[in-house]
């Protein structure tokens, strides 16, 4: 911003009523958003879903066609980037080739006329570990380390709103990992508000402290990483970060705290608390995680929703956990996740088995899930070849 | 970055594994031979005729093979308001050049970079110019800048120019002509490269507080250096030797010579053969002091090798 | 921070009506394309009045305008000279062009595919002809010719454009064989084709795209060329050297009329290309 003062700390971000359309498409509908100072807050969603547009707007690349964006309560709709007081760390890091590193990370400091800037940018190197590479250019630097100076590039400037757009998605898995606790240690220090845009959940919910989960140009849901985990509003939110056992059905019967749905004749028992809606047609769900899986039928149990028989259709391995594919008859595949406790998988394929959790863990979203998982049971093709395998089975049986 | 400006970018293989092989020999042999003999045999040439000297009976253009450097001190005496015209004319002509088309270029490369149709056609359009006669194209400059054509007829009338002033035969209007004639010269290679400019550098300029002027300065300029260098190039060189525009049948007057010219008229009309080649000697110095700073530039700063030459 | 904050903050907020913002019109996105356009336009004039004056009713000298007239097209041999000019032209462009492609293509691939001494000393000697003026490499030539005692003529000037097409052809081609996957080669050898085979096989249909942009570009380089043609022709006149020396008393319009005629072929093939390229390119992006 003019008058290069350094943020104190970082500021709050509003959006309001934010709408960008391109020639052809919508990215986004009327957006409001707060993200309060301070906080490191995560955009998450698919490609396409106008995460990417949200931050381009934040930063002034691109024009609203509607809304206002205010920073620590200004309004810099009307703003070019280079007014704003928000930097950015780029995908692809953007790092200038003609320059060296430490005239990459002083170059926002010059063009503010801030005193002694080659001294800050070497404080910032020093703050992400490269202060040794300062002379070199970026095409010398590894993948990580180009990171990394884009980091310093921008938190040098003590930018009241940090925008990181995907910046570790052109890293390997395991320097993600280590990138994404440097991140979020950087954070924590330097206390600036960091607005970070990614498509991978984990990621995410490793280092935000909110996350908004976007689709379709919307924002589905917003909260604390393991609320949004534990209590999914929306079927799209259900699937998209983790996975989710969903099933849909009449609500037939309420209890002081709990409704129970009707889903093909079984019953299932949520927490009035944790459903979004409490009558009519409701889709609920559980994690697969929470799913316990026995070989005898259980005691039916107050607290407990029990659906079976059914039958373990797959089975894979996957080191601390197993995945189990359990195929109850009207309710369709049922994935079970258990901690290999033991040593090997619990039961084999074409085992009965009963699947349980508790009320508690349940969950009533507000929208519908996408009915097609109801019926697709019968058709895919995993219990297609599981129904013949059993036929032939029976048939070399009776021969 | 090739010099010339008509390679297009081919996206860069894994280098294929070189071999040795006597094909290689078989391949090359027959074209370098052919440079050897109409390239550098005709330069060599070029220095022995420079040291000609007159035959003892003085016929015209009759020389015997000697040692005159003197013949060197001659030309530059004789000549030196048009070499040193020569290279003022194609220094200004390139600076225009380079103006104009810097702007043109940009927006080419990455205005329209989004539409690759419209981009071609344009260029096509850059490139148009090239399909018709440069000497025609010359001589329509000629006729719509003569004292009888509309444009000057209006300026006159307008008082904007004296009446007895003109346009073509003087300096102006031999600038102009260079100008025109090499602009595609520089445009193209300033496409090649601002093609490939990655507008990213720039949203990231705009993010760390440079106007579009600091961003244009510190980033796009530097980033762009080795196209402007091959324009100038591409553009000084054919404009230094180049003697139609500066003809009088053209654009040019008596007072608007250049080394091409005198160079033409000794070889042609005196057969002075020693003085023409010395010119051209002198001229391509000149030429080389530039290409070895070019080709230094490949070898030590763009790190291009000599194979970025080609 | 809270979640509670942020959620009420957040999704609660009453949407206000949502505000479009401001029009800009702004100068400076406009500024660019209109001056571009301006640009073109300039560079476009004497092709347009080339074009124009094909027409013009003129007598000797084509500067001033007489009438409308179809009589230079219909009649174009009619200005004595132009046509023997133009099919000298014709004929050294084809044969320089015939013998710089084979020339560069071969030392396109020796380049790309094979490792060789002297390889700095080819590319110098490669590019220096591409920076020399045209005037040094005309008047060059015509001494070594006077030298030998050569006759000027169609011959003097077929080797003269051959040498300074050589280098614009390795420059095309070269980029060309760079760009050639050399597994598709060695996939060639494995399924038993003799190094002639995949010569003609595979390296040639591949590598033709280049050869063909190579080759139109000598013959425009060879059409166009005066200066160098001028110090090496003797008597023999081509197009340019038409023009050049019809200068002094006027340009015939029948000049106009076969610049006219090779334009609008040339800007006629370049936009077919252009055009199915594009249309090559939709196709590409529907399969995608």
């Amino acid at each position: 911003m003019a008058g290069g003062v350094f943020a104190e700390s970082g500021a709050d971000l509003e959006l309001v009523g934010i709408q960008k359309r391109f020639p052809g498409f919508t990215a986004i509908e009327g957006m409001d958003l707060t993200i309060p100072a301070g906080s490191f807050f995560a955009l998450l969603g698919p490609s396409g879903c106008g995460k990417t547009t949200t931050l381009r707007l934040v930063a002034g690349l691109e024009e609203a066609t509607a809304g206002r964006i205010l920073i620590g309560g200004k309004d810099v709709t009307d703003t070019k980037p280079y007014q704003r007081p928000v930097n950015t760390v780029f995908q692809s890091y953007a790092l200038f080739p003609h320059m060296t590193i430490i005239e990459n990370v002083a170059f926002g400091l010059r063009r503010r006329k801030i005193a002694d800037a080659t001294g800050k940018a070497h404080e910032a190197l020093r703050l992400v570990e490269l202060d040794h590479l300062a002379a070199r250019r970026p095409q010398q630097l590894s993948g990580g380390q180009q990171q990394r100076v884009a980091l310093a590039r921008a938190i040098v400037n003590r930018p009241a709103l940090l925008l990181l757009d995907e910046p570790l998605g052109a890293l390997d898995l395991k320097l993600r990992r280590q990138m994404q606790l440097e991140l979020k240690s950087i954070q924590e220090e330097v206390g600036l508000t960091f607005l970070h845009v990614t498509h991978d959940q984990e990621e995410a919910m490793t280092m935000a402290d909110t996350v908004a989960v976007m689709n379709k140009g919307k924002i589905e849901q917003l909260g604390a990483p393991e609320v949004l985990y534990e209590l999914p509003r929306t079927a799209f939110v259900a699937n998209f970060l983790g996975q989710s056992n969903l099933f849909t059905g009449p609500v037939e019967g309420t209890t002081g705290d709990s409704i129970s749905v009707n889903v093909e004749g079984n019953r299932i028992v949520v927490p009035k608390s944790r459903a979004q809606r409490h009558s009519g047609e409701v889709t609920v769900g559980a994690r697969p995680e929470k799913l316990t899986l026995h070989v005898t039928e259980p005691k039916p149990e107050a607290g407990t929703n029990l659906l079976g028989p059914g039958r373990v259709i797959d089975v894979s391995f996957s080191g601390v956990s197993t995945q189990y594919i359990v195929a109850i008859p009207g309710l369709g595949s049922i994935v079970v996740f258990a901690q290999n406790m033991g040593v090997g998988p619990l039961v084999g394929e074409g085992t009965e088995t009963w699947v349980s959790w508790k009320v508690e863990h349940g969950f009533g979203l507000e929208d519908e899930a996408p009915r097609q998982p109801r019926f697709s049971s019968d058709t895919d093709t995993a219990s297609i070849a599981l129904e013949k395998k059993r036929a032939l089975m029976s048939e070399l049986e009776e021969a | 970055m090739a010099f010339s400006a008509f390679a297009s970018a081919a996206p860069a293989q894994e280098p294929a594994p070189k071999r040795r092989s006597k094909i290689a020999l078989l391949l090359l042999a027959p074209g370098v031979l052919y440079l050897v003999i109409f390239f550098l045999v005709p330069l060599f040439t070029l220095v022995t005729t420079a040291l000609q000297a007159p035959t003892a009976s003085g016929d015209i253009g009759q020389y015997v093979p000697g040692f005159e450097i003197g013949n060197y001190a001659t030309v530059l005496a004789q000549y030196s308001p048009q070499i040193l015209r020569s290279f003022g004319y194609s220094l200004v002509a390139t600076v225009f050049a380079l103006l104009f088309s810097y702007p043109l270029a940009y927006f080419i490369a990455v205005k329209v970079r989004h539409r690759p149709l419209l981009q071609n056609l344009l260029l096509v359009l850059v490139i148009a110019p090239f399909f018709i006669s440069f000497l025609l194209r010359t001589m329509a400059w000629k006729s719509m800048l003569s004292d009888e054509s509309f444009l000057v007829s209006a300026l006159k009338g307008l008082s904007l120019m004296a009446p007895d002033a003109h346009i073509t035969g003087t300096p102006f209007s031999v600038i102009f002509g260079l100008t025109y004639n090499f602009i595609p010269f520089m445009t193209l290679p300033l496409y090649a490269v601002l093609e490939r400019l990655d507008t990213r550098y720039l949203e990231a300029g705009s993010d760390l507080y440079a106007r579009p002027f600091t961003t244009f300065r510190t980033i796009t300029l530097p980033l762009s250096a080795p196209g402007i260098i091959s324009g100038v190039l591409l553009t000084f060189i054919p404009a230094a030797g180049d003697y139609v525009n500066a003809s009088r049948q053209f654009l040019g007057g008596t007072g608007t010579t250049m080394i091409g010219n005198v160079i033409d008229s000794n070889f042609f009309d005196l057969q002075n053969y020693p003085a023409a080649a010395a010119l051209s000697i002198i001229l391509m110095s000149a030429i080389l002091v530039l290409v070895i700073v070019y080709i230094l530039l490949s070898v030590y700063v763009w790190k291009t090798g000599t194979e970025g030459l080609l | 921070m809270t979640l509670q904050e942020a959620r009420a903050l957040g999704t609660v907020m009453e949407t206000p009506a949502p505000r479009p913002s401001r029009a800009r019109f702004s100068l400076g996105r406009w500024l660019l394309p209109v001056y571009s356009a301006l640009a073109l336009i300039f560079l476009l004039v004497p092709i347009v009045y080339t074009f124009v004056f094909s027409f013009n009713d003129s007598l000797k000298s084509n500067i001033s305008w007489r009438g409308f007239t179809l009589d230079k097209w219909t009649n174009v041999c009619a200005a004595q000279g132009v046509c023997e000019a133009f099919g000298n032209s014709i004929l050294i462009g084809v044969i320089a062009t015939l013998a710089a492609t084979t020339l560069g293509t071969a030392i396109a691939i020796a380049l790309v595919r094979y490792r060789f001494r002297f390889r700095t000393g080819v590319n110098l000697l490669l590019f220096l002809p591409m920076a020399t003026p045209e005037v040094v490499l005309g008047a060059g030539l015509a001494a070594e010719f006077l030298g030998l005692g050569a006759d000027m003529g169609l011959v003097t000037i077929i080797l003269a454009h051959t040498m300074f097409c050589i280098s614009f052809v390795v420059v095309t081609v070269k980029a060309r064989v760079t760009s050639l996957d050399p597994a598709l080669e060695e996939a060639g050898r494995d399924l038993y084709a003799s190094p002639g085979q995949v010569f003609w096989r595979i390296t040639f249909p591949l590598l033709l795209p280049g050869i063909v942009a190579a080759a139109l570009l000598s013959f425009a380089l060879s059409f166009d060329d005066f200066i160098i043609t001028n110090f090496n022709s003797g008597t023999t006149d081509t197009f340019p050297k038409f023009i050049y020396v019809s200068a002094a008393r006027g340009v015939p319009a029948e000049a106009n009329v076969i610049a006219s005629a090779v334009f609008i072929l040339a800007i006629v093939l370049v936009l077919a290309q252009q055009i199915s390229a594009a249309a090559r390119r939709k196709r590409l992006a529907k399969v995608q």
